[in-house]
């Protein structure tokens, strides 16, 4: 009945032993007072350039986009891709904008993007649905690093309905679950180091033994169908696929870091030069991003689709099971125990710092804003605890009994969801122009046509914009998130001529933006 | 009272105008949506862009350095 591969389990089991131990270990690194919200939700803000290095870029790099970018490859090709250019513009943004969200927040103890929001605009209600938004965003997020866990397991060949099947994901659920309350930000932290280890390993190893074991990238591309090598030409008037990557990678550029999870890693770093420095030094991980997507050729190339061994992971998990495929078709088993590792590991990391980065949100900006507006220290860092303990068990009650393509669809909206939150976040730290008010009804805006483009293209990521004749297919969040400035912008003169006071009141100052 | 003299314009640099390279370089798929020359087997398309996150990461050491030493320079 199961093929269960052991020698691969047994490593698996040992790493996971050991970052479990570690993630408890953790509390007592850099030590601070675990009660205090800042320590456990911001590790203290006292992580240099190295740990940052690591911590954004396990935040950054999730164990579902292991999975679900060589899924994409496998399935459609060159537009997988568009993760190179996304990641390649990612890092200007970083370098120019969030050394100053940095600096604001360190000022004025400003723990989420809602607490900054509330003190630039004074508006309540604009933080509040940043709030909302980053919540809603990252819940089905969490529920995506559950099924990458899902698809190693499947992997390992440990199949089974019901409880038995589900088995190894609850005691990593309750491993994630209990670390991150013990230790906070921390647990992450020190876990990612590990896992950055073990996904380089594992990237630059296939990166070159795979290549060799299938004699060569000439071969390799020789195998990938035609249509799939390039994108396509665009047909007469539309920019076509060509439209399709560019606006995918620069919409997915701008959301990446107004997720509240990279927000949290940006602010535990200790200052802007941590930021600025991992500008440069995060490409490391691009490079292995644009490996990944060439793992999804690789995948068609070994024809592990074809491939009877692999033939139930494949209907259960459909393309997402390629590299899981791929590497157990090239690896000896104690490689794919330390891969899968990799992976599972990969995906606890981001799952930890995105229930904090949610617990942080509704501990801050719900609960203390609108239920309990004098906290002592310690109430507010039990009710974060609590929190993130409860976000991650709705995550995994989702994973186990919702199918997979609606986790999928959530996530996808959940991007255009969050870019919504771009003028308030983003030009908000340079900026004071807009008129609070206004950001809100942009916000409200971008969120209903971006939910409504999602819906009219089938909950795919591109929406065909047709203007005057003249097709511009590209990503709704790119689109609305434009035409919520737009409106912010319009509409901000309108708000400031009808209040009778002009504007509300600025709790930072221009200085507070930079050291 | 701040009283240091301003010389960092708010955090404007031309440097910073070396990042609409990398931009310009990797958001015109028409530049480089093509299979000739090939790199070790690997058609343009693949090579170039992975060419370009080197590229960009040292843009953006550059970038750094040249903006630091105006950051430290008060």
């Amino acid at each position: 009945m199961q093929d269960i591969n052991w020698t691969a389990l047994v490593i698996f089991v040992l790493l996971f032993a050991f970052i479990t131990w570690l993630g408890f270990a953790a509390a007592r690194w850099r030590r601070g007072d675990l009660d205090l919200l800042h320590e456990w939700g911001l590790g203290g803000r006292r992580f240099g350039t190295f740990i940052t290095w690591f911590l954004l870029g396990g935040d950054l790099y999730t164990a579902y986009t292991f999975i679900a970018v060589p899924a994409l490859a496998y399935g459609a090709g060159a537009v997988a891709f568009f993760a190179v250019p996304y990641t390649i513009v990612i890092f200007p943004i970083l370098f120019l904008v969030f050394p100053r969200l940095w600096h604001v927040c360190h000022k004025h103890g400003y723990i989420t993007a809602a607490d900054f929001v509330r003190g630039r605009f004074g508006n309540r209600w604009l933080a509040l649905a940043v709030t909302i938004t980053g919540i809603i965003a990252t819940m089905p997020y969490i529920a995506l690093q559950l099924v990458g866990i899902q698809v190693v397991i499947a992997g390992l060949g440990i199949y089974g309905s019901g409880l038995a099947g589900d088995l190894p994901l609850i005691i990593a659920f309750i491993i994630l679950a209990a670390f991150t309350y013990s230790s906070g930000l921390r647990a992450p932290a020190s876990i990612a180091i590990v896992k950055d280890l073990l996904i380089y390993v594992t990237a630059f190893t296939a990166i070159v033994v795979i290549p060799m074991q299938l004699g060569g990238f000439e071969k390799i591309f020789a195998m990938v169908p035609p249509a799939k090598q390039l994108l396509a030409t665009p047909g007469p008037n539309t920019t076509g696929a060509y439209g399709a990557y560019a606006t995918l990678a620069l919409g997915s550029a701008l959301a990446l870091f107004l997720y509240p999870h990279s927000i949290t890693a940006i602010l535990s770093a200790n200052g802007g030069h941590a930021i600025r420095r991992n500008a440069a030094m995060l490409p490391l991980y691009s490079l292995m991003l644009g490996f990944l997507a060439l793992f999804g050729f690789f995948a068609i190339a070994a024809g592990v689709g074809n491939d009877p061994q692999y033939a139930e992971g494949f209907k259960e998990f459909g393309n997402n099971f390629a590299v899981p495929a791929l590497f157990l078709r090239s690896f000896p088993s104690w490689f794919v125990g330390i891969a899968f590792a990799a992976v599972g590991i990969g995906a606890l990391v981001p799952a930890a710092i995105m229930s904090i980065a949610a617990a942080n949100l509704y501990t801050r900006n719900i609960h203390r804003e609108f239920i309990n507006r004098n906290p002592t220290d310690r109430q507010e860092a039990q009710m974060a605890k609590w929190v993130s303990l409860i976000v991650k068990l709705g995550a995994l009650v989702f994973t186990l009994f919702v199918p997979t393509k609606y986790a999928i669809y959530l996530q996808l909206l959940g991007g255009i969801w969050i870019i919504q939150t771009l003028p308030a976040v983003m030009l908000g730290a340079y900026t004071r122009w807009f008129n609070g008010w206004a950001l809100l009804a942009g916000w409200a805006v971008g969120m209903t046509a971006g939910t409504a483009m999602a819906i009219a293209s089938n909950l795919t990521p591109t929406y065909s914009l047709v203007i005057g004749g003249f097709d511009f297919p590209g990503y709704s969040a790119l689109y609305t998130v434009i035409l919520n400035l737009v409106v912010a912008a319009v509409v901000t003169p309108v708000f400031n001529a009808s209040s009778a006071q002009r504007s509300l009141p600025d709790e930072t100052g221009a200085a507070d933006y930079y050291a | 009272m701040d009283t240091r003299p301003t010389s960092r314009r708010d955090g404007w640099s031309w440097w910073y105008l070396l990042f609409v390279v990398q931009f310009v370089a990797v958001l015109w798929p028409p530049f480089y949506n093509r299979i000739e020359p090939t790199l070790g087997g690997m058609p343009f398309f693949y090579w170039y862009q992975l060419l370009w996150v080197i590229i960009g990461a040292v843009l953006t050491v550059i970038v750094y350095f040249a903006t630091e030493a105006q950051t430290r320079g008060r």
